[in-house]
């Protein structure tokens, strides 16, 4: 009786490995059924978009989608002419929204990273983030090298952090878990300055006078683009001329004035962030 | 600035938007339930067979749902299988189904541990009577294991409900979702908005968890006064 039990946990065990590794099936390139056409033939477009991430994208208190990426998808929309269909993803599910059809296109503050591009193809990007050094006003840090041999505070697992730790080995860290804490470090002067994404930055210098963003810009600048499934070159092509359009039309633009410029401080321009060229 | 934090929840539609989101996920609770514990009465009645073949393969799907767990099986269902098959479904269907098969699975065990309690005289009184096998299950063995099974169907009945809290991972509009859109939204001028919204929340599962607890606690004490008094 006991042999049994346990041959059948073990049957059990090895079915649930087999349901998991079931190997993908290549998608017939016939069948994609996110080319443009069939979009258009739909009727709808499917976007991936973030539902916390003011002011990119967002639900405001009536309950309406908003922000700079839904801006954009809209946008798209009413090119292709078609209805827009929101599809709320979380970070680290956007990859899979795409490989599964979930979702036609994903405008959800997507990173290009050498290892996304392994396995989506981005089109054109429509937006930059790097990172940044917010400081008191009074002392205010406007060179890395101001920097040598003084505090600085970061949070763990951000992109400042990684920066400073393998390009700026002089610079002291004061490691942080979370941003309330890395902030009120810094109003209680542990430190010299704060490094984080350079968007973060400019969102809380505008409710806090007392600071400036001194460095808009450190290390590589990083890109946000639409992510596409890979594969599609139909809507990839069909992207890449639409953010060429927008360029030139100066979509990006307005849409910086009308959804980013309210959250971030004046010390800021349109060209810190959008890409117009 | 001498607002109290709780005002978020007044804002706009927030309040609505909540109990509508409350709504989607008691409406796939309440759904997977009632499909699941029919599934599941069904698969433990035949799992109490003497079928050899029939047990082992009910016994792989039970172990299935209940070894993995719900977050996979949610993606499994939602990403993972789509891209193999090419069945696409909608997030809220997914998530009533795999509740379902879940809740099935579990409810079997249920169904068959209350099943084989019943005292094996008891079967023997009903064979000698004449009675046919669904007979038998009908008049002797599901009325006396009913009682039994009923404090752990409710316990599980409130695992269902609080699981749906996962469902926000496969993009279902659900009560935490919202939530956190909320949260997100207005955290430049509700620094402790999270508190109450997930305050609120709490105060929301619970009304939808606390009646059926106190229902199985009064179930199980009832059933103490029968077999002691």
């Amino acid at each position: 009786m006991k042999k049994g039990r346990i041959l059948t946990g073990l049957l059990a065990a090895a079915s649930v490995f087999a349901l998991a590794f079931t190997t993908p099936q290549p998608t017939k390139a016939a069948s994609n059924p996110s080319s443009v056409s069939a979009i258009k033939k739909r009727g709808t477009i499917k976007v991936a978009v973030f539902g916390d991430l003011p002011p990119y994208g967002w639900v405001n208190k009536d309950g309406k989608r908003t922000g700079y990426d839904i801006a954009l998808a809209k946008q798209i929309g009413k090119d292709l002419n078609t209805k827009v269909k929101f599809v709320q993803v979380n970070a680290d599910s956007r990859v899979d929204a795409l490989k599964s059809n979930k979702v036609d296109i994903v405008l959800a503050n997507f990173t290009v990273t050498p290892e996304r591009k392994q396995v989506v193809a981005f089109a054109k990007p429509y937006m930059k983030v790097s990172v940044g050094v917010v400081s008191p006003k009074k002392k205010v840090i406007t060179k890395v090298s101001q920097l040598n041999g003084k505090n600085l505070i970061v949070t763990k697992g951000t992109t400042a952090e990684s920066y400073f730790t393998q390009k700026q080995p002089k610079v002291q860290l004061q490691k942080y878990d979370s941003k309330t804490q890395q902030f009120n470090a810094l109003k209680n002067g542990r430190a010299v300055a704060l490094a984080d994404d350079n968007s973060y930055l400019y969102a809380w210098v505008k409710n806090h006078p007392n600071y400036k963003v001194g460095i808009k810009h450190l290390g590589p600048n990083q890109y946000i683009a639409p992510g596409i499934k890979k594969g599609n070159t139909s809507l990839l092509n069909w992207t890449n001329k639409e953010i060429n359009k927008l360029n030139k039309n100066g979509f990006f633009k307005t849409d910086y004035n009308q959804n980013l410029k309210p959250y971030f401080g004046s010390d800021v321009s349109a060209k810190d962030i959008i890409i117009t060229k | 600035m001498a607002h109290s934090g709780i005002n978020i929840l007044f804002e706009g539609r927030n309040l609505t938007r909540l109990l509508g989101g409350l709504w989607i996920s008691a409406k796939i609770a309440f759904i997977a339930i009632v499909l699941g514990i029919l599934l599941g009465i069904i698969l433990g009645m035949l799992r109490t067979l003497k079928n050899p073949l029939l047990r082992v393969i009910l016994r792989l799907y039970l172990e299935f749902f209940r070894i993995v767990p719900t977050v996979v099986l949610l993606f499994l269902f939602y990403y993972i299988l789509p891209q193999n098959f090419h069945i696409n479904l909608n997030a809220e269907v997914v998530a009533t189904l795999v509740f379902t098969l879940w809740v099935a699975a579990e409810m079997s065990d249920i169904v068959r541990s209350g099943l084989i309690s019943v005292p094996r005289h008891q079967v023997d009184a009903g064979k000698a009577i004449g009675l046919t096998t669904p007979q038998l299950y009908r008049y002797v063995l599901l009325p006396q294991s009913i009682q039994l099974m009923i404090p752990a169907t409710i316990n599980l009945t409130t695992r269902v409900i609080k699981t749906t809290s996962l469902l926000l991972l496969i993009s279902v509009m659900d009560v935490i979702n919202v939530g956190q859109q909320i949260i997100e939204a207005n955290n430049q001028h509700y620094q402790n908005g999270a508190f109450w919204i997930y305050g609120f929340i709490f105060i929301l599962y619970f009304i939808l968890c606390y009646p059926l607890s106190v229902w199985a606690r009064y179930i199980e004490r009832k059933e103490k006064l029968r077999n002691n008094g």
